[in-house]
């Protein structure tokens, strides 16, 4: 319970910390990019959505920097992000929630995907030490690992879109769809989604597999496992309750760790098949220099990754009963 | 953790020693070799684009969209570049930044992981607290909004940026390896001969560490190659400096791919991840390296293994 709450207050720590820095950032950039952008928005913008620029840049205001901030951190607090330039006058909230549904939908089911397989493929190519799968695999996966994200994307879009056009790869849906819980809706959906998340899988598929195996390798080597098999237990029990469930326990902090980095991936991903996720929305904030949807994108991928961070923290805390008991 | 036989060996053997026995160990793991080849070359590329390419890839001299021919080796560009020349020239800015960024970052994570594990207690909480939050704070989408709000910088500034935002990974493994260094004889030896932190910290503990900050080196390299293609390609980035990132983003500009010119797609694509694979390649025969039990095993023992199982 104890390493539970602890990772808990670590959270709200790296949430603030990322708050501060939303705030601070627009405010520490050299130069005053504020002044550059209000002269190209002059003009364009009035009312709602100047004070909204103002108020992200700090200029045009007799508050201190401390109240701004507090202002802020209200703000944030009762989920006022503010209103979106581009998407005038929606507030920013709403326009996050239609992309949030595609992108936990692709992103969420593809990292648990390539988690499994992964972790499954290095418990097998550790066990059948020096087979065909253990002098393919690595060599294999650590070169996937460093190909960029996008060219596989475009890669894929080339060939099974563009060559053999076996699969759609721009979009959600097609645009004629009509959505509704219907078979052919939620069959197009899911063709949308294959490329991209193929592409995903693929990048992200190396370091769940290289990390387990290599984990793997050294808890085989361990007196416990020795003895297992000197006891004459079954292959197959050893090798899942007595070595993968020791060595998945790093893995679950890396799958926390690198979490991030899919996320990133999953930008790129999204922004190549114009797949209409956080991600792609996040990218066309960018290009519309929508600075309060930035920002709260910003939030919202961050407060995902944390999330998520704080589930793989309470599994370790379930499968590792070491992390009940330490301090 | 990597690099156990080498790095904790407190001796002082001669720097010609131990390039000598890096050397032979890089030379007998096929990967490792594979690295520091493709490494190698990309490195004299950089130094020298001119030997290769005589064409000038800032010229937007010639017919658009051209195939591959004698004349354009791999065609030209959607704005009439050679995309070879671009190809080769590019080089030299990828590395450059692969170059400075790892070190800066590996710079910074040396210091603050070490120094973190050295003095422990209140600073290594506070340090460690620090490098944590940088950790899960998503990377990719922080340097999306700083290079944002910085809008197109020159090669300076995406250094500063990539080293800033990722040096926390690296620090943490740093930390960790330094660690199992504290009690050791060598470094208590120094503290009563009432040496300062900072000496001990740079002098005694840091070379003992240089395979792993070499592994660490790589993987900031590695990201920052990626990062920082990855930012060019979505527009982040100088558009009119030649690299490979940009060269992306104006295929993807002149939807290329939809164009049918799929080489202005391919070429900058693949140099990318071949210098990737370059850097992944080297870290990851690091590891075996450094750790004898992750080595490729031979045949005889595989069956040994094997027999045990079935």
């Amino acid at each position: 319970m104890r390493f539970v709450l602890r990772r808990a207050g670590f959270f709200l720590l790296t949430l603030w910390a990322a708050v501060t820095l939303n705030f601070f950032l627009p405010r520490m950039m050299p130069g005053n990019p504020a002044i550059a952008m209000m002269a190209k928005f002059h003009g364009r913008l009035t009312g709602q959505s100047l004070i909204a620029l103002e108020t992200i840049f700090g200029v045009n205001t007799h508050e201190s920097l401390l109240a701004q901030y507090w202002h802020y951190l209200c703000d944030i607090a009762t989920g006022n992000f503010g209103t979106s330039l581009f998407f005038f006058p929606s507030p920013v909230s709403q326009v996050v929630r239609s992309a949030l549904f595609w992108t936990l939908g692709l992103v969420g089911l593809t990292t648990i995907v390539a988690f499994l397989l992964g972790t499954g493929v290095g418990i097998v190519a550790a066990w059948r030490r020096g087979g065909l799968l253990d002098g393919i695999a690595p060599p294999v996966l650590v070169i996937t690992s460093a190909i960029p994200y996008f060219w596989i994307g475009m890669m894929f879009i080339m060939i099974f879109g563009l060559k053999l056009r076996w699969l759609p790869w721009s979009g959600g849906t097609d645009i004629t769809a009509v959505p509704g819980w219907n078979p052919a809706y939620i069959g197009n959906v899911l063709e949308h989604a294959i490329l991209p998340g193929m592409a995903l899988l693929i990048t992200t598929i190396g370091t769940w597999t290289l990390t387990m195996r290599n984990n793997m390798v050294t808890i085989l080597a361990e007196d416990y496992v020795r003895m297992a098999r000197a006891k004459g237990l079954p292959a197959r029990r050893i090798m899942l309750d007595y070595a993968a469930r020791n060595a998945i326990l790093p893995n679950l902090t890396g799958f926390a760790m690198s979490l991030g980095f899919v996320v990133g991936g999953a930008i790129l991903i999204e922004y190549v098949f114009n797949y209409p996720g956080v991600g792609y929305m996040l990218l066309q904030a960018v290009q519309n220099e929508d600075y309060p949807l930035m920002q709260a994108l910003f939030l919202l991928i961050t407060v995902a990754v944390l999330v998520a961070i704080l589930l793989a923290d309470i599994a370790t805390a379930i499968f590792d009963p070491r992390t009940r008991t330490a301090r | 953790m990597a690099a156990t036989t080498v790095t904790t060996q407190p001796g002082r053997a001669s720097a010609g020693h131990a390039a000598r026995r890096f050397w032979r160990a890089v030379r007998r793991n096929r990967k490792a070799t594979a690295g520091a080849v493709l490494l190698v070359l990309f490195c004299l590329i950089a130094l020298f684009p001119g030997v290769l390419a005589h064409d000038d890839p800032t010229a937007q001299i010639y017919p658009r969209n051209l195939g591959p021919s004698a004349a354009h080796l791999f065609g030209t560009s959607g704005l009439g570049n050679d995309l070879f020349a671009q190809a080769v020239w590019g080089t030299r800015q990828v590395l450059i930044i692969a170059l400075g960024a790892g070190l800066a970052a590996t710079t910074i994570a040396a210091v603050i992981g070490v120094t973190a594990a050295y003095l422990g207690g209140t600073w290594d909480g506070a340090l460690n607290l620090l490098t944590d939050v940088l950790l899960v704070i998503p990377l990719f989408p922080l340097l999306i909004v700083i290079a944002a709000y910085v809008q197109n910088s020159g090669t300076l500034v995406l250094i500063a940026v990539l080293t800033l935002t990722g040096w926390s990974y690296t620090a943490r493994q740093l930390r960790s390896q330094a660690l199992t260094l504290r009690s050791r004889d060598f470094l208590e030896a120094a503290r009563v001969r009432g040496e300062r932190p900072l000496y001990i910290i740079v002098v005694e503990i840091l070379p003992t560490m240089i395979s792993l900050l070499l592994a660490a080196f790589l993987t900031n390299a590695l990201y920052a190659v990626l990062f920082a293609s990855s930012l060019q390609y979505i527009g982040l980035g100088d558009p009119n400096a030649t690299s490979w990132g940009t060269m992306l983003y104006w295929a993807q500009n002149n939807e290329a791919l939809q164009a049918g010119y799929y080489l202005q797609a391919i070429v900058p694509g693949a140099c990318i991840a071949l210098l990737g694979a370059a850097f992944a390649l080297l870290n990851y025969a690091f590891d075996e390296i450094g750790n004898p039990a992750l080595r490729p095993v031979r045949k005889i023992r595989s069956k040994h293994v094997q027999s045990a199982t079935s």
